[in-house]
């Protein structure tokens, strides 16, 4: 408003273009935002302010508010603990090397399941072969820890007791032997997610123009050649797009694949925890605000700087795909 | 005529053709068979269980599992019952939310379209962590013991939202929204009376991910509950689950396990509850499939 009017625009344009013009002349639609500013307000911009809870030595003072200025600043305090923990390196390190690898198999799989897929002879097969792949992405991660559970538990497993038994190796106590995990946890994560993604890239090679494929054939190009020359050259930015909002987010591992699934054993902690899930113990079993509150600021400050910086090139290749 | 035939030639090889399916076919048992093991641990005897293990032909079939649900599972029928309620509410609830919300967003006349947009996406960027959120619906809005824990939490969604605008975008032309201001309709009865119907595979699309996030939500229940009133089903699988772990790892203490195990609720029992879980999801797949991949179509190509 101020820089219309320094450049002298006319009063009554400037009126038309005030906040309060707008309000009186639009409330429908204000109205209509309204349930979702308040929800997001409530659930997601007040906990943001609660971050200085991290800073703080928090104890309960009757209401939110009053908690949260009433208790004692201890600076860095929190995150000095924190630090020294063993944790803090494990934790980091495992967040981010399984999503390393999620991203590598998340891309490379789909892609190649999608190509394949779209060049089954068999359309129906095609369509049969897409609807079972999708299906574990429909399953709650606690019905997957069941479905982990009856393939791995000790007593009565299916591994243990009618793979390994009929070949006479002694049974393995899959909860508590950490070797296993890091195999066990990515099978369960492309088994989840693989179909979801498939969907999405089949989705990009179904809006292809068939024209391309029609000339190549025509000037004598193989399968292999479209495929090479242009199925995968036109995926190409949708595949840069997605691998790069999932670098975004490196740092936000799925909880429900790493507290679920490995059932929080003890045991294999230092291959299965990851920031989210130290955070959800340290704050609802071990009852360590100060503990929790350092490392889910820590992933909320480095998640948001590497979300902004993957966006921005997400911006640079095609603006449209951006987030923001 | 000529162009088809051209397709039908424009294939890859019998062998290439062979593999792959070959290929699928490993990929579709490997998605189905922890399913079926789930199943057929079922509906197996209790004693077959602890003699051979669980495997995918029952060695003594029993409905031991299903009898007992349907006469003494209150427990679970309750937590049943929550979760239909969470999730029939919860979705009609969101949906009005996610659907007010991205609606003046999808109109380029609108002039804070941008602002708005923005307040959501930011809470895709950055976020308060676990502790400030736990703190805020525990000691701020006082519903932590009642049932709309389970829900408010998740009425909006940034991304969902982000789809419904694509839908608005795609399919409702700014000319009818015109022409209905045109004839007299304030913009509520614009956007019910003809905003709507006109986007009705976005409200199912939209319905029907909100539907599978609270069915199958865990982590409200994990984070929040704990008055065992508001179990829903997925929580009250995990405690099952839970209850048989630290009954075993205490049991080199003081019993002996068999005595441990014949109070435990049965094997069969505990795999038929995973099994009625997962039944709805199982049997509107069709819709499930069909208004995801519709969802998933649009985030990909505008999202």
């Amino acid at each position: 408003m101020d820089s219309a009017t320094a450049l002298g625009t006319p009063a009554v344009k400037k009126k038309k273009n005030g906040l309060l013009y707008q309000l009186r002349t639009n409330w429908p639609l204000f109205a209509m935002l309204t349930p979702g500013v308040i929800i997001l307000i409530i659930n997601n911009y007040i906990p943001m302010f609660g971050i200085i809870i991290a800073f703080k030595r928090y104890r309960f003072f009757g209401s939110f508010f009053e908690s949260l200025i009433q208790s004692d600043w201890i600076g860095l305090k929190n995150f000095e603990f924190f630090t020294k923990t063993p944790y803090a390196f494990q934790m980091t390190r495992n967040t981010l090397l399984y999503n390393a690898v999620f991203i590598v198999l998340g891309l490379i799989i789909p892609v190649f399941f999608a190509i394949a897929l779209n060049e089954i002879r068999s359309k129906r097969l095609s369509k049969l072969y897409q609807s079972f792949i999708f299906l574990p992405y429909f399953l709650s991660w606690i019905v997957v820890s069941y479905l982990a559970y009856s393939l791995f538990s000790i007593e009565s497993g299916f591994i243990n007791k009618n793979i390994l038994a009929p070949l006479g190796i002694a049974p393995v106590e899959w909860y508590s032997e950490s070797v296993y995990w890091p195999f066990i946890l990515v099978f369960f994560q492309l088994w989840k997610y693989t179909g979801y993604n498939v969907v999405v890239y089949l989705a990009a090679i179904s809006g292809i123009d068939p024209e391309y494929y029609e000339a190549a054939e025509i000037d004598g190009a193989t399968k292999w050649q479209q495929i090479r020359l242009i199925t995968i050259p036109l995926l190409q930015n949708l595949m840069i797009i997605l691998t790069l909002l999932a670098v975004g987010r490196i740092f936000n591992a799925d909880f429900g694949l790493f507290y679920n699934v490995p059932r929080n054993s003890g045991s294999i902690s230092s291959v299965t925890m990851v920031i989210d899930t130290y955070v959800y113990n340290a704050l609802r079993n071990t009852n360590n605000i100060g503990m929790a509150s350092a490392a889910g600021t820590y992933q909320a400050v480095i998640g948001c700087i590497t979300v902004f910086t993957a966006n921005l090139i997400v911006r640079k290749i095609d603006k449209e795909s951006a987030l923001f | 005529m000529s162009s088809i035939d051209q397709k039908k030639q424009n294939e890859i090889g019998f062998v290439s053709n062979l593999l792959l399916n070959f290929m699928f076919l490993v990929c579709v048992v490997l998605c189905v068979a922890p399913l079926l093991l789930v199943i057929a641990i079922s509906v197996t005897d209790e004693k077959a269980i602890r003699d051979n293990g669980y495997s995918f032909i029952p060695a003594v079939f029993s409905s031991k599992g299903y009898d007992y649900l349907l006469t003494a599972g209150d427990a679970i029928w309750h937590a049943y019952g929550v979760s239909i309620f969470v999730t029939v509410v919860g979705t009609i609830l969101s949906l009005f939310v996610i659907c007010m919300y991205a609606y003046p967003l999808s109109r380029s006349n609108f002039k804070y379209k941008n602002q708005f947009a923005f307040f959501a996406f930011f809470t895709m960027i950055f976020g308060g962590g676990l502790v400030p959120w736990y703190i805020v619906y525990t000691q701020m809005v006082p519903i932590k013991n009642t049932i709309w824990i389970l829900i408010v939490p998740y009425l909006m969604n940034t991304w969902f939202m982000m789809i419904m605008r694509t839908f608005y975008k795609t399919t409702v032309p700014e000319s009818i929204i015109e022409s209905a201001r045109i004839d007299g309709a304030g913009e509520f009865r614009t956007f019910f009376i003809i905003v709507l119907p006109l986007c009705k595979a976005g409200l199912a699309t939209i319905g029907l991910f909100c539907t599978l996030n609270y069915w199958n939500d865990y982590y409200l229940p994990l984070v929040f509950v704990s008055d065992s009133k508001n179990y829903n089903i997925q929580y009250l699988m995990y405690q099952t689950l839970n209850m048989v772990q630290n009954l075993l790892s205490s049991s080199n203490q003081a019993m002996n396990v068999n005595e441990i195990l014949a109070n435990l609720p049965s094997e069969s029992v505990r795999m038929a509850i995973a099994v009625i879980s997962v039944g709805p999801i199982v049997l509107a797949y069709p819709f499930f499939q069909k208004y995801f991949i519709k969802g998933l179509t649009i985030g990909a190509v505008k999202g």
